[in-house]
């Protein structure tokens, strides 16, 4: 080889490791542990706790890429998350607990409460709705800074958790509540799931492959894309082989992957999401672009909303109460795995995937480290340090660059 | 005396990776002289200035740089070096504190003190005037600088230079952003600053300035060292050759069409001001626009071309009387995207700011006003969209490897392509430039006008707002002249003069001075 084509070779490698420096943060960080904990860390067990317990602020860091990616930011997610938390409490316990019996009187009791967990499902996520069209309508059309509206929220919705718990937890919620979060999808189902997602991959990568050459397009060797879906498929099986080996998929990462898909997918491809990271890249240009920057603003908000009512609903069950600081700290962690992500606060650049990976990360982080068995203040020392961290990462390598 | 050289510049190469930015560079600057610099967009002048304000430290090129006879080398870092032996630039983007005072700005890191860390305002403030006095630089010393006007600003910046003992000043693109009243003034100062005997070094975009104001000329192209001469022994046409390397024939191409009915018309158009309540900025603009045409907008600054092309496009409020015909039609724009639903597009007069989002790419820039024919409810067709993208970037000979570059990495006229390739694709039947070919070189200026040819040849219609009065004149069909918000005059081609042209955009503050 030539020397030329060795630094070709070389830009090439130090190029892909940029791209997946997240990837390899993570892990490196479950080598570690693996290593402190005796491989006690990477047991099918602790894996399945630990993208469970990703999970509530995967589904919020889905919602926030969005939010700082228009150059936002929403501090209010904890408080919403746990004021909707003690709304879904409050709703399966003191309200429908009595009604479903009324309406429903020929259920048995499961089915009722079935029904009374669908009803607060619908309840609270319109409830979240309404909560995002009020911060979305004060930040896009009235103009009121994002960090301001958010930050008065913050107060607002954990009065509102004080208001509805009166201070106190509020449980038992309803099994079938619980097992959304706490549930497992059982073993053969989830290799169904495995061969559906196999399935579609490579549905997905020959039809992408047919459309451009309809175009005309120049399309890459067939074995390079044969060989990208074999690697995302070959991970996705791998996982569910290893969750099998447990008790079977988790629910609550089941739905995350699904709105995370979902929300990855509208990002890029559709007119919402170019907008949203047209108007973070340049407000003005966006403008006078004939884009209605208003209206994207407001549904981004609204689509955090949403998706704190989301992780609310899942919070509630996997505490099985509603809880007075439920929710409390939340925002911290979901920024954080949005920046650990790569998503820049200075908007117009960030990705769902990166965030999730994110938000894994941070998990691993507590999830190790209470392995471990050390002190709960060191959680909060070395997730605050990862966070510095990871911004001077994106720091020098944005300093590189110029 | 003619050997008395303040800088001298011998055998400087500077490499960057894959690229040679400056190759072998050598040339005198003479004490007391104004020493004009030349060249295309990436010939090397701001690298030279940059290895010059020690940006680029000592280490990182070879070739030796004096100063009054002594080697000077920067270390890594050390900025400040460069303006303590005397060099001193005013970069074109201004590197002022909006919200300081005058003093406080020409003094920032120097401010005097006592008891330890306590500032001396009126220590501070005397100087200030002592040295706006000295250079007859007329400034309100503490006015906050937010307050006063760029081409005041630049004074500031000047001033501070000239406060640091500066031996040679350079001013990079100093007048990219003022009007022709501000330019003179600042060339009046230079003329003052050269007979207290300051070395200037200017680099600028505009070749007639280098005849108003430079002794000398120095030629810089692809990195290369082409000429040093003295500005009397050459001429603009002599310049653009060495500037580009070849004989430019013409520079602006001519076209042949054939100019129809007037399609888009403006009547008694009045604009007030949405922050002020009573501030008029625009009254009794009337012009309409025939199809075929290139309607150039010349005016100062200030007069309210920008004003009226962006107001046009809906985007300057709702404070808006006037009547706006399109095809005989009477219609309303409230909003870029009514203008757009017109066939109405503005490529925008700051490219960076205004039209393109500089880190995305040049397909997602290109297509991003024309969307809503790419995609569907859940849907974008994505390689529709790149099909036809790409075929604008062809037809307009955006240089770049492919469309998914950022934007960012483009230089300005291939930039400038982009913004107007995304307004193309919106099919619009009347265009307005706003100054589209600021700050890009004389080759992309010439491609851009043959794209404006080719636009009114298919019957689309041109207003082209411009700052250069040569470019009025040789692009246009007829010519608005505007002043004070105000159009002052209307002339055809055939009897348009630049200073025709002149009078009129100066014509209010004359009427006013006469009144008053």
């Amino acid at each position: 080889m030539t020397t030329e084509q060795n630094s070709a070779l070389l830009k090439k490698v130090k190029h892909g490791l940029k791209d997946y420096t997240v990837l390899i943060a993570l892990g490196l960080i479950w080598i570690l542990f693996s290593i402190l904990t005796n491989g006690i860390f990477l047991k099918p067990r602790n894996i399945s706790n630990l993208f469970r317990q990703a999970s509530i602020i995967s589904f919020l860091a889905t919602g926030m890429v969005l939010v700082i990616v228009l150059g936002n930011i929403d501090l209010s997610v904890g408080s919403v998350v746990g004021f909707l938390s003690a709304v879904t409490a409050f709703l399966q316990v003191k309200v429908f607990y009595d009604l479903m019996p009324r309406i429903f009187p020929a259920m048995t009791a499961t089915g009722q409460g079935i029904m009374s967990t669908i009803f607060t499902i619908i309840v609270v996520l319109l409830l979240a709705v309404v909560i995002g069209v009020w911060q979305g309508s004060l930040i896009a059309y009235l103009k009121i800074p994002a960090f301001i509206v958010t930050l008065g929220g913050m107060q607002l919705f954990r009065g509102g958790v004080l208001g509805v718990t009166q201070g106190k937890t509020i449980s038992p919620v309803d099994s079938s509540l619980v097992s959304i979060a706490q549930g497992y999808v059982s073993k053969p189902l989830g290799w169904i799931i495995a061969i559906a997602v196999v399935g579609v991959i490579f549905f997905t990568t020959i039809l992408g492959r047919n459309q451009k050459k309809s175009y005309g397009f120049e399309i890459p060797m067939m074995w390079k894309d044969l060989l990208k879906a074999s690697v995302i498929s070959g991970i996705v099986v791998i996982y569910i082989m290893i969750m099998n080996d447990y008790r079977g998929i988790q629910i609550p990462v089941l739905i995350l992957a699904g709105i995370a898909l979902l929300i990855s997918y509208i990002s890029t491809n559709t007119r919402f999401g170019r907008y949203a990271y047209a108007v973070g890249g340049n407000l003005e240009a966006t403008r006078l672009s004939g884009i209605n920057i208003k209206k994207t603003i407001f549904l981004v908000h609204v689509l955090m909303g949403v998706l704190s009512g989301v992780a609310g609903i899942i919070l509630t069950g996997y505490v099985a109460a509603g809880t007075v600081n439920a929710g409390q700290n939340y925002e911290l962690d979901t920024i954080a795995s949005c920046v650990i992500g790569g998503t820049s606060l200075m908007g117009g650049k960030g990705t769902i995937i990166g965030a999730m990976i994110g938000s894994l990360i941070m998990a691993s982080i507590v999830n190790g480290m209470s392995v471990m068995n050390m002190e709960i203040f060191w959680q909060y020392v070395v997730k605050g340090l990862v966070l510095i961290v990871a911004v001077y990462i994106d720091v020098i390598s944005n300093k590189q660059k110029s | 005396m003619s050997d008395d050289f303040i800088l001298e510049i011998e055998n400087v190469t500077k490499e960057f990776p894959g690229v040679v930015a400056l190759s072998d560079v050598s040339f005198n600057v003479k004490r007391g002289e104004i020493h004009g610099i030349c060249g295309e967009n990436g010939a090397g002048k701001s690298t030279l200035m940059k290895i010059l304000s020690g940006v680029y430290p000592h280490e990182t090129y070879t070739g030796k740089i004096m100063l009054d006879g002594k080697m000077i080398s920067f270390e890594k870092g050390a900025i400040r070096q460069a303006i303590e032996s005397g060099i001193s630039i005013v970069y074109q983007e201004l590197a002022l504190n909006p919200f300081s005072t005058v003093g406080e700005n020409i003094f920032l890191g120097r401010e005097p003190v006592r008891f330890g860390d306590v500032i001396n305002w009126n220590d501070l403030y005397g100087r200030t005037k002592e040295l706006l006095k000295t250079y007859g630089l007329e400034i309100p010393f503490g006015e906050t600088v937010g307050n006063l006007g760029v081409g005041k600003q630049q004074m500031v910046e000047i001033a501070k230079s000239l406060s640091e003992e500066a031996k040679v000043l350079i001013l990079d693109e100093p007048t990219s952003a003022l009007n022709e009243f501000e330019v003179n003034t600042l060339h009046a100062i230079l003329r003052t600053l050269k007979e207290k005997g300051v070395t200037c070094v200017y680099i600028s975009h505009k070749l007639e300035e280098f005849f108003q104001i430079t002794d000398t000329v120095t030629v810089l192209r692809d990195g290369q060292h082409v000429a040093t001469l003295p500005t009397a022994e050459t001429d603009t046409d002599k310049l653009i050759a060495m500037m580009v390397g070849r004989e430019m024939t013409e520079r602006f191409p001519s076209r042949k069409v054939e100019i129809g009915e007037p399609v888009f018309t403006v009547k008694d158009y009045k604009v007030m001001s949405t922050e002020f309540m009573d501030k008029t900025l625009l009254q009794d603009v009337s012009f309409d626009l025939k199809k075929g045409e290139i309607l150039g907008i010349a005016g100062l600054m200030g007069s309210g071309r920008t004003e009226l092309v962006t107001s046009l496009f809906g985007e300057m409020g709702k404070q808006v009387a006037g009547t706006i015909t399109l095809n005989g039609k009477e219609i309303n724009i409230n909003s870029a995207r009514d203008a757009m639903n017109h066939n109405i597009g503005l490529v925008p007069e700051d490219r960076k700011t205004l039209g393109l989002i500089l880190e995305q790419s040049i397909l997602k820039n290109i297509s991003l006003p024309s969307m809503d024919r790419f995609s569907g409810f859940m849907h974008i067709d994505k390689n529709k969209e790149l099909d036809e993208s790409r075929k604008f970037a062809k037809s307009l000979r955006i240089k770049t490897p492919n469309l998914l570059v950022p934007a960012e990495k483009l230089s300005g006229g291939n930039q400038q392509k982009v913004v107007i390739s995304k307004w193309l694709m919106t099919n619009p039947d009347v265009l307005i430039l706003d100054d589209p070919t600021r700050g890009i070189d004389v080759g992309a200026k010439y491609e851009i006008y043959k794209l404006m040819n080719d636009l009114v040849e298919r019957g689309v219609s041109i207003i082209m707002i411009s700052s250069e009065l040569e470019e009025v004149l040789g692009m246009s069909d007829r010519i608005m002249v505007m002043c004070e918000g105000h159009s002052t005059g209307i002339l055809d081609i055939k009897e348009a003069t630049q200073e025709k042209i002149m009078a009129l955009a100066t014509a209010a503050a004359q009427d006013e001075k006469e009144t008053s």
